[in-house]
């Protein structure tokens, strides 16, 4: 078994227009295939890649968002929300989508991946990884 | 390349998966099969129909892990190992069977 590093994807930009969210959901998936420690954080308009009812008919391309559910089965599930963001934009947690995992030490039992954090929370959290990738 | 599949030629990158995800038919798993020398049985669509449905509700077909945890829940713990998978699959459980079912080959597999 290789090493495991804690790596951190900071995600601060909108779904779509340019390539940044689904480049980083995919690098995620690959890190978190290679049994690596994953977190994520979501801040400015990067909350908006998790929000609830994403349509994209119009815009011609694929909606990536029903992807973020399946971060549970790669056991992601350290999902970080930075709380001004969500109040500058007028968003609370309830306008996200709902990513859970079930915890394998607890009996299965869904828990909440995602966490609302301030800013000087996610300070801390940052402080602590080995990798931090900004998209 | 491609493959022809009710007198029509479906288009194949160069490792045999399908370009277009929409244009497959539950023939083109048997003859993909064919190609590589398999027999498909129930158990090999068991694993085909699960994929398809993970695509349908993530957008992405699953890492092997993934798969294999997954099958486990869902068809019980004799199917979920990756012994019984690569005894269906022997190219891989990802790649091969997501070929079949007409999926991209798994976010990050190599």
């Amino acid at each position: 078994m290789s090493e495991t590093k804690k790596f951190l994807f900071v995600n601060r930009k909108a779904p779509y227009g340019t390539i940044y969210a689904w480049e980083s959901l995919e690098v995620i998936l690959i890190s978190a295939a290679f049994e690596q420690d994953v977190s994520l954080v979501f801040i400015d308009d990067g909350v908006f890649q998790i929000a609830k009812g994403q349509d994209t008919t119009e815009l011609g391309i694929k909606n990536f968002s029903p992807t973020y559910n399946a971060l549970g089965d790669y056991d992601v599930n350290k999902i970080y929300i930075e709380k001004e963001s969500l109040d500058a934009r007028g968003l609370t947690v309830d306008d996200l989508l709902k990513l859970t995992y079930e915890d394998e030490d607890d009996d299965w039992a869904e828990k909440d991946s995602i966490h609302v954090v301030s800013s000087a929370e996610l300070v801390d959290i940052m402080d602590q990884q080995d990798v931090v990738l900004s998209f | 390349m491609g493959i022809e599949v009710n007198g029509k030629t479906l288009e194949t990158d160069e490792e045999g998966y399908l370009t277009n995800l929409n244009e497959w038919v539950p023939e083109v798993a048997g003859i993909m099969a064919k190609l590589d020398d398999t027999e498909l049985n129930e158990n090999h669509w068991e694993v085909i129909n699960f994929l398809r449905e993970y695509y349908e509700e993530y957008q992405i077909a699953p890492a092997v892990r993934v798969l294999t945890k997954a099958i486990g829940k869902k068809l019980g713990k004799d199917k979920g190992n990756s012994k019984y998978l690569y005894e269906l699959f022997p190219y891989g459980p990802g790649k091969q069977a997501c070929k079949y079912a007409g999926l991209p080959k798994p976010t990050g597999c190599v």
